[in-house]
């Protein structure tokens, strides 16, 4: 580079060059052996202590047998139910119904988010009533959706969408709301108005809100369903996770309801590990916002 | 790129009385008042004035992002690039998603827009960050790939709102003097922003002051300095210095009752 400007700042190059070098941030993979120590050991520690406790008091006897069963009994629970071959039928029919009605909550909670954060009127007419209604119990629904409904799948799903679809339309509202006017106006600057600038800036930029809404509403579908299948429990519906917990409590098997609780917990913790735990970092890593 | 859409062109920009009141939120004062400034094609024209003289509600003007209260602004090469005091990255997208954006909004066809996109990084000496996330670049760079996106709009202007100030000086410096290379290469017009005299001295070609509460043009230079300049020559300092003694009479004049 023979350029009058080089020639006049020989310097600046090599300047520019350990400027870049300093600043840039270097990004590195955490090794599989710290994941291990980190991230999977805390965990597997507290259950192992959580059993000990309970074998301890099981042990001391501090109640009767029937209160609280041995952690043998609950895992003998488990083995039968195994050996049956019914333990994934009972799962699959509560995840099944969780999964579809959250899929449905998505379709209506999405373009409801979007209505209430982009029309005025909208947003005053509806948005108090959908805060509100996230700090309802959607247990309180299931009656009502019985009544409606009868003991149908039909009402699990109601009852679902009551529970998911604020949670999942307030997260977009929240995340529209917190997309800084900077990045708005730097949209419109490149050109990006009206459908386009929705698709291409307003959306993506309001992703992290609407993630963290999906996993809330995740969260919700599961609790309202649980709650749908203990309430309206009908031998005519598939047995679900509910109803397996609610047989086991007329039936006075104390391992077989503390196995539902457990399997209830496990199912929840699950999916959220698997599929928004995963979806939630990426967002926000690919935006520098989480490590 | 072509020399002869410049010069067919009369002006860059031109403003004619332009005046700025903001209702409602605003007291009722206007910010901006019958400004008129005209910028030629390939020229490169520093605004100076105090902090809060309306530096940005005139770029926003400009940009086509507000609109005046009264006069007229003619922007005849269609709309004009913008770039920001922050970077105003996207950060969902790499460095050369953010260009690419910049190049799909002009209607440029996807197979041409990834050699595009790493033509203008390499313009702005970041050619191999193409991956890069926002959060990976330094201040300096982050400011360099929001350079190439304006540009990547391909636009005849250039707007600048004080896009180095929070920089440190020696980056800052290494930016300057890309800009001016930047600048000579492309034949564009720059409008730029800026409260920094020295900045100003060093970079334009002209250099208007504006004054505060009502902002209006106070009086202007016509630097003659040949580019490449450097913010340390004598001469950028000497004309710094008239010009400084004229922003701290004004700024003087609000202190009075
Ligand atoms: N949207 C708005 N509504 C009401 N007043 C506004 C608005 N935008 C700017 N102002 C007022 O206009 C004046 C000029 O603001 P502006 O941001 O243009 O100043 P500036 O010269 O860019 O300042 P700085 O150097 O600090 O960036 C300020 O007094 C500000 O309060
Ligand atoms: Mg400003």
């Amino acid at each position: 580079m023979a350029s009058p400007d080089t020639a006049r700042h020989p310097d600046l190059a090599g300047l520019e060059a350990g400027l870049d070098a300093l600043d840039t941030v270097q990004v590195r993979r955490t090794p599989v052996r710290q994941v291990l120590l980190r991230k999977v050991l805390p965990p597997v520690t507290a259950v192992v202590l959580v059993l000990a406790v309970w074998k301890l008091l099981v042990v001391a006897g501090v109640t009767e047998d029937y209160k609280l069963p041995d952690p043998a009994a609950v895992w003998d629970s488990l083995r039968q139910l195994w050996l049956k071959g019914t333990l994934f039928d009972i799962i699959w029919t509560s995840v099944s119904r969780g999964l579809l009605g959250f899929a449905a909550a998505l379709a209506l909670g999405t373009p409801l988010g979007l209505l209430v954060a982009r029309v005025p009127f909208v947003r005053a007419a509806l948005g108090p009533v959908l805060s509100g209604l996230q700090s309802l119990p959607s247990v309180a629904w299931v009656p009502a959706a019985v009544i409606w409904l009868g003991i149908t799948d039909a009402a699990m799903y109601a009852v679902i969408l009551l529970g998911a679809v604020p949670s999942i339309a307030n997260g977009l509202v929240s995340g529209i709301d917190q997309v800084p006017p900077l990045y708005l106006r730097a949209g419109r600057t490149l050109g990006a108005t009206g459908a386009r600038g929705a698709r291409l800036v307003l959306l993506p930029a309001a992703l992290p809100g609407y993630v963290a809404g999906l996993k809330q509403g995740w969260a919700f579908s599961w609790r309202s369903l649980m709650a749908a299948e203990l309430i309206a429990s009908s031998p005519d519906l598939g047995l679900g996770l509910g109803q397996y917990l609610e047989n086991a409590r007329t039936d006075s098997d104390m391992p077989g309801v503390l196995l539902g609780i457990l399997l209830i917990l496990f199912v929840g913790i699950a999916i959220d590990l698997a599929v928004f735990s995963p979806l939630e970092r990426r967002v926000l890593r690919t935006r520098g916002l989480a490590a | 790129m072509a020399p002869a859409t410049t010069t067919a062109l009369a002006h860059a920009v031109r403003l004619d009385h332009v005046d700025k009141t903001f209702g409602r939120s605003g007291d009722g004062r206007p910010v901006l008042e019958d400004i008129s400034l005209t910028v030629a094609p390939g020229e490169f024209v520093c605004l100076l004035g105090a902090s809060g003289c309306g530096k940005s509600t005139l770029l926003n003007l400009v940009a086509g992002l507000d609109r005046p209260t009264g006069g007229r602004i003619d922007v005849p090469g269609g709309r004009p690039a913008l770039m920001f005091q922050e970077h105003a990255l996207f950060p969902w997208l790499t460095a050369g998603r953010n260009i690419e954006l910049a190049l799909r909004l002009r209607g440029v066809p996807r197979p041409a827009r990834r050699t595009e996109a790493e033509r203008l990084l390499d313009l702005v000496r970041l050619g191999g960050s193409y991956g890069k996330r926002v959060h990976e670049l330094s201040g300096g760079m982050r400011q360099r790939v929001a350079l190439a996106r304006a540009l990547a709009q391909d636009s005849r202007l250039l707007l600048m709102d004080e896009p180095f100030a929070a920089l440190d000086a020696i980056t800052r410096d290494v930016l300057h003097h890309e800009l001016t290379r930047i600048w000579r290469e492309t034949e564009l017009s720059v409008l730029f922003v800026t409260h920094n005299v020295r900045e100003a001295v060093r970079l334009g070609g002209r250099v208007v002051l504006l004054s505060s509460r009502p902002g209006r043009v106070v009086r202007e230079w016509t630097v003659d300095l040949p580019q490449p300049r450097r913010i340390e020559d004598a001469a950028v300092a000497e004309l710094s210095v008239e010009i400084t003694e004229e922003l701290r009479g004004e700024i003087r004049r609000h202190g009075k009752p």
